[in-house]
Formats: structure tokens, sequence, C-alpha cells
């Protein structure tokens, strides 16, 4: 049904790791990681969740490409446009 | 009196927090604005097109089931119990997961049914149908109040809008009706205009970000604590064992037996949720075909597996840490619920940074009356433990700005999903079962798409009435449970008769789902807990005539007892009663139906490989953890 989740998905993941990882970037040797057991805890696991995102949009990208090569018509969802059907009563 | 010298809370957002969490709420709210051009149909609004693809579904499945009292519970559960509440996923999950994929679903979906009481109405007859999406409707409004209630209290306690409010001058007491109306609001901003397809997709969305969030948590916590080695070390045998001492009630935390354990919860309770709830069953209805329908509990149920290591690790190694020093840990009596007496400012005159707190074990610290500020103890005297705040304190405990904001999504996140699964079956139910059915029969399918969104609406009012009813009386929660595991527990019986036996007829099947429920009621009523504080809501009302070593002990034997009533009285009455014509029963019984065959996939693309590898990997874990 329309949309592709991993492009919301890993939108998500880019902007909120990319916003962790750039956090920690300049947090560097700061004692608020002394929570996290001395660990730049937002720059290891910021960048993890950008490579993440980054993945997910490369799949929906290749998704989309294989898609429009194969003819059908453009990707909307990681699922096929629905049938549409009027309400079946099985009242 | 034992007065606790509290710590106030230092949950101190910063702007890094504060925009984690903006951003995520504008992806959910997005995404239900982006999918409302592609619901043009009631069929789109709440089958989702029957489009989604397995792996979404699958996904959605257990998103559906990870709400609040999933994770903060299981964490609590993990601290109070050990590793044995693994079994809530492995024992009390895996198998009805393989079971409703591989048997049921070709039933639920090939039968064309929108909706678990609409199976049951194809199956059966009209009042079976109608005591099913009644009660199952009750159950997920006040679901979605208890989700929204226990959201807003979390945010009290972890002080999260303290700051806003103080900034702006408000009162702090309206921070809780402030978190009812923004959660009722973000979850019907989506659900509204995107309808079961939004839920789903932001259940995705929920999952990846509660994994995201709580990966760390468990990583950290494993390295402060020396590694699983590090835990087994500092806690007892019985917490890091999920079968040792199961021979006898006496002998194991839970308080029960291992046939107890496999019957109640691994069998009545399990299958009774997975294979018969609608809520985790419309996930799996909205596949894009039978195939990818069967495949949907399968892919829930790997992740499924592994959840333990993100929920109830961290409520062992809460315990597993030096009773702390607590500078960072919530205290539940500077978050008074409305209407009861505010301590934070008395609290505040006697906090210190330096002051800790005797009675806790590892980041759990006493359990203590809202009201009175006083700490809760036993018959002993002992303090009682706040197992509940065993997550929130970890998260604090760990994570520093950035990440504690990303942890705090995460938590959230689980909440609104508990809620919007709850309110997406509501309004299929609604519109289905009762109104479609028994108000407005030949509406168009506009109409109904129409009546889909009000009932949304409506079922967020609700919900918002549930989660005010439950601040009004105490022991609410414990009651409602109680009247889950009523109307749950004798399901099972009658889904599984229904299924394959064609003989089971329907004055059997909606007798038997009452004597089912009466059998529960007599049960409760006929024992007690020997954790309950006295005769109650905890059972015990009749007479004692036995007690049990624990609440869980008694529940399973609950539903042991509603489900076998159940069975016996559907089948015997089905016996004394005429059977449907068998050419109407094509579809909707296994003997009837013809089989589905796989040969055309190749085997490792066949559901049945999947699930015994499912099984397998089940199997290892017992034995790893055993």
């Amino acid at each position: 049904m329309g949309l592709d989740i991993r492009l919301p998905l890993g939108m998500l993941f880019v902007i909120t790791g990319g916003m962790m990882a750039v956090y920690g970037l300049f947090t560097r040797g700061s004692a608020i990681y002394e929570k996290s057991l001395y660990l730049n805890i937002n720059l290891i696991w910021g960048s993890i969740l950008v490579l993440f995102g980054f993945l997910l949009l490369l799949l929906a990208w290749t998704a989309r490409g294989a898609k429009s090569r194969a003819g059908e018509p453009a990707e909307r969802g990681g699922a096929h446009e629905s049938d549409k059907e009027s309400i079946d009563s099985v009242q | 009196m034992i007065f606790l010298l509290a710590v106030r809370l230092t949950t101190t957002l910063t702007p890094i927090d504060w925009s984690i969490m903006l951003v995520y709420f504008a992806f959910v709210l997005g995404i239900g604005f982006v999918l409302k051009r592609y619901v043009r149909t009631s069929n789109d609004f709440f089958l989702a097109g029957r489009s989604i693809p397995a792996w979404v579904c699958g996904l959605a499945f257990i998103s559906a089931n990870l709400g609040a009292q999933e994770v903060i519970g299981m964490g609590a559960s993990g601290a109070k119990y050990g590793i044995v509440t693994s079994q809530f996923y492995w024992i009390g999950a895996i198998p009805a997961m393989v079971f409703v994929g591989l048997f049921m679903m070709p039933f639920y979906y090939g039968s064309k049914a929108r909706s678990v009481p609409e199976y049951l109405k194809l199956r059966y007859d009209e009042k079976t149908r109608a005591w099913n999406a009644c009660s199952f409707a009750i159950m997920t409004v006040f679901s979605s109040g208890i989700s929204m209630y226990a959201m807003a209290r979390l945010i009290q306690i972890l002080h999260i809008f303290d700051g806003v409010f103080l900034r702006l001058g408000l009162p702090l007491d309206w921070i809780f009706h402030f978190s009812i109306v923004l959660s009722a609001a973000i979850v019907l901003g989506y659900i509204f205009f995107g309808g079961l397809t939004s839920a789903i997709y932001n259940e995705v969305l929920q999952f990846f970000l509660i994994v995201a969030g709580f990966i760390p948590l468990a990583w950290i916590g494993l390295k402060d604590v020396g590694g699983w080695q590090g835990i087994q070390r500092t806690l007892e045998p019985a917490y890091t064992h999920s079968w040792r001492g199961m021979e006898h009630a006496s002998t194991n935390p839970l308080g029960t037996q291992w046939y107890a354990l496999i019957f109640g919860l691994g069998f009545v309770l399990s299958f009774g949720y997975w294979c018969t709830d609608f809520l985790v069953v419309q996930r799996a209805m909205a596949a894009e075909s039978q195939l990818a329908a069967r495949r949907v509990p399968l892919i829930a149920a790997i992740p499924k597996m592994f959840f333990p290591f993100l929920v109830i690790l961290p409520g062992l190694i809460a315990i597993a840490l030096p009773t702390m020093t607590q500078r960072t840990l919530a205290q539940v009596q500077t978050a008074p619920v409305p209407g009861q007496a505010r301590r934070a400012d008395v609290l505040r005159g006697a906090t210190s940074d330096a002051a800790l707190t005797p009675m806790g074990k590892g980041l759990i610290p006493p359990k203590v009356d809202p009201v009175t500020g006083s700490v809760l103890t036993d018959s002993k005297g002992k303090p009682l433990l706040d197992y509940d705040l065993a997550i929130p304190n970890m998260l604090l405990h760990f994570f520093p700005a950035g990440m504690l904001g990303l942890g705090l999504t995460a938590l959230l996140a689980s909440f609104m999903s508990g809620m919007a699964g709850n309110v997406t079956a509501f309004n299929s139910v609604w519109t289905y079962d009762i109104y479609q059915s028994y108000i407005h029969r030949n509406g168009t399918d506009q109409h109904y798409l129409w009546m889909g969104r009000m009932a949304t609406i409506g079922g967020i009012l609700l919900s918002v009435g549930a989660a005010y009813l439950v601040t009004s009386f105490n022991n609410i929660l414990d009651a409602l449970q109680l009247v889950f595991s009523f109307v749950n527990a004798p399901l099972l019986a009658t889904f599984l008769l229904g299924m394959f036996w064609k003989r089971t007829t329907g004055h059997g099947a909606f007798w038997g789902l009452l004597s089912g429920t009466c059998a529960a009621v007599l049960h409760i009523g006929l024992t007690l807990p020997a954790d309950a504080a006295g005769v109650g809501i905890h059972g015990g009302w009749i007479t004692v005539l036995h007690r049990y070593p624990s609440t869980m002990a008694q529940n399973f034997w609950t539903s042991g007892c509603a489900f076998t009533v159940c069975l016996a009285v559907t089948a015997g009455l089905s016996l004394m009663t005429e059977p449907r014509k068998e050419e109407e029963l094509v579809g909707l019984v296994y003997s009837l139906t013809p089989k589905l065959s796989d040969s055309d996939l190749a085997w490792y693309q066949r559901p049945a490989t999947l699930g015994i590898a499912v099984l397998v990997v089940l199997v290892l874990l017992n034995l790893v953890f055993a």
C-alpha cells in the first residue's frame, strides 16, 4: 500500500543517528560519558544508526529500480498497489 | 514509619533529547498524513488493502504486543523472578506463533473473514460472534486506556515535562492530563488518516526504535556487571536458570511446577492469546497473500525469541548492580496522581544529591505509597521493591544526553504501539461486527469508511475515559487483568474445536464459552495466592479451598480450568445438537478444506521449514539457559 516503509524508516535513522553522532563529536571527552562507562555512546551508536538508515534507503531505492526495469508500476511500498475491493459483506 | 530521604529526580532533558523525540513524532504523524491519499475504501482502512509484505506485518505482529505493560512489566519481572521470565517469550509465545502460522492462518485468511469475531460468525452463529465482538471491543478500550495511563504516569515519574511546565508557570499537576491528551492526539492523528496501514507502518518504526534504544542499554549494562558470568556470580542460581527448581512449586521463583508452566502458560494462555486475539491476528490478515499471512507469525517469532535480551536482561542487570548511589533514580512520590495529596514540595525540602536509599536492591528502589510518601513494607517489615522502575532507572543510570533522548523515545514508542494496536482492532470490530451487523446493515462502502474514522475518534475518547477510571480506582488494573483472563482463556477451546472438529455446533460453542468464563470466575473465587494481601480481588471471595504459592500459579490453573470446562461443555453440547451441513464448512474446518500445497516453493521458502527452524532455535535457547 502506497509507501515503501524502508524510506521513512531509513530517513528516521539517518536523521536521529546523525544528530546523535554530531552531538557525540562535539562532546568528546565530556563528563556526561561517565554514565556510559566512558564510552562515547552517542558517537558510536549514532554512527551505527546512520549506516543502518542508509542501508534501508539503499534497499528501497534498489527495489524501486528493479520494479521500474521490470515494467511494473512504480514501487509503492515493498508492497503491491491494492486491488480496490468494495466492501464484501459477510453479514 | 520510614520516610524515604528521596533524591529529587534529575531527568534534565537537553535540547538534543527533545530534538530526537520531536523528529520521531514528526515521522509518526507524517506517515499517517502521507498514507491518507491511499485510503479510499473501507478495505484499505480496516485491512490495509490486504497488500502489506510479510516482513512488515511480522514486525507489526510483535510490535502491537510490545505495549507499555510489556516493556516495563517484563523488565520488572526480570528483576523480580530472573531469566525464567523469558518463558513468557519462549514457551509462552513461540510454539503458539508457529501453530497459528502453519495451521490457523489459512482459515482466517482463506475464509475472507475480516475479523476474528466474523470468523466465529461464519463458523458458528451470530450469538457467538456477538459475545466475542462485544467482550473484545470492551477489552481493547480498557487496554488502550491502561497504556495511556501508564504512559502519563511514566512521564510524571521521569519528570520529562517538569522543566517546560515550570518555565511556562503551569502547575505540575497538569502534566498527567497533558500527557493523556498528547498521546491521544498523536495516536488519533496517524490512525484517523492512514487506518490500519498507518498503524502497521508506525508499529514497524516503533519496533526498530525499541531495538535501537534498548541494545545499548543491555550492552553497557552487561559491560558494567562483568557480562553474563558477572550476573551469574552476583545473583542466586534461581535468577539465571529458566528451568532449575521447576520440579516443585516451592523451589523456583515463579511458584509453579513445570507441567503447570507448560499447560497453563505454554498452551492455554499462550495459544489463547496468539491464536485468537484479533489485535495480533489483524496484522497477519493485512498481508498481501495467504502465503505471506502464514509467514507473518513465523517471521515475528524470530525477533520475539531474542527480545528477552533487550527487555528482561536489563531487569536482571538492575538488581545485579551494587545498591546504588541514587543520584539519578526516579522516585514515584514526586509525581502525584491527580486528586491525591502532593508531596513533592515536602520532599524537595528533604532532598539532597548525597542522600542514599539503603532499602533498595541494585537500581530498584523501595516501593513508596504515593499518598503518604512512606516506604511500603511486607508483613515482616521488609521494604517492598518497586520493580516497575527497573527499566526507567536503567535508562537514567546508563544513558547520557542524546542517547537518553533515544531511549526515552523508544519507551514512549512502546506505549503508543500498544495503544494504536488496540484502537485499530477496536475500530474494525466496532464497524464490521457491531455497527454493520446490528445497527446499519446496508450502508455504502464510503459510509463504513466514515464510520471507521468516527470509531477511531470514539475509541480514543473511550480510552481516555478508561485511563481516568484506572486513576480513580486503586484496584481496577488488577480487576481488569482478571476479567481479561476470564474472557480469553476459554476462547482457545472454541477455536480449536471449531477449526479441527466439524461436528462442533454454534450452540455448543456459545454455551461452552459462557461455561468456561464461569469456571474461571468460580476457580478464582475458591482459591487464593499466598502473595495476596487477603481475600478480595485476587481470589477467595466465595471461600478459600486452596492456596497457590503465587498469583502466577493461580493464573495458570485458572486458565487451564476455563479451557477444560469450555472444551468439555462445547464438545458435549455439540454432540447433542444438530451440526451444520458439511458443504457450509468448507474453508472453515481443517478436514473439509483442500490442503495447501507448497510443492511449488523451494524447501527453504516453505512456511513449515521456517516453523521448524524457529522451534529448533527455541530448544537451543532453553538448553543454553536451562
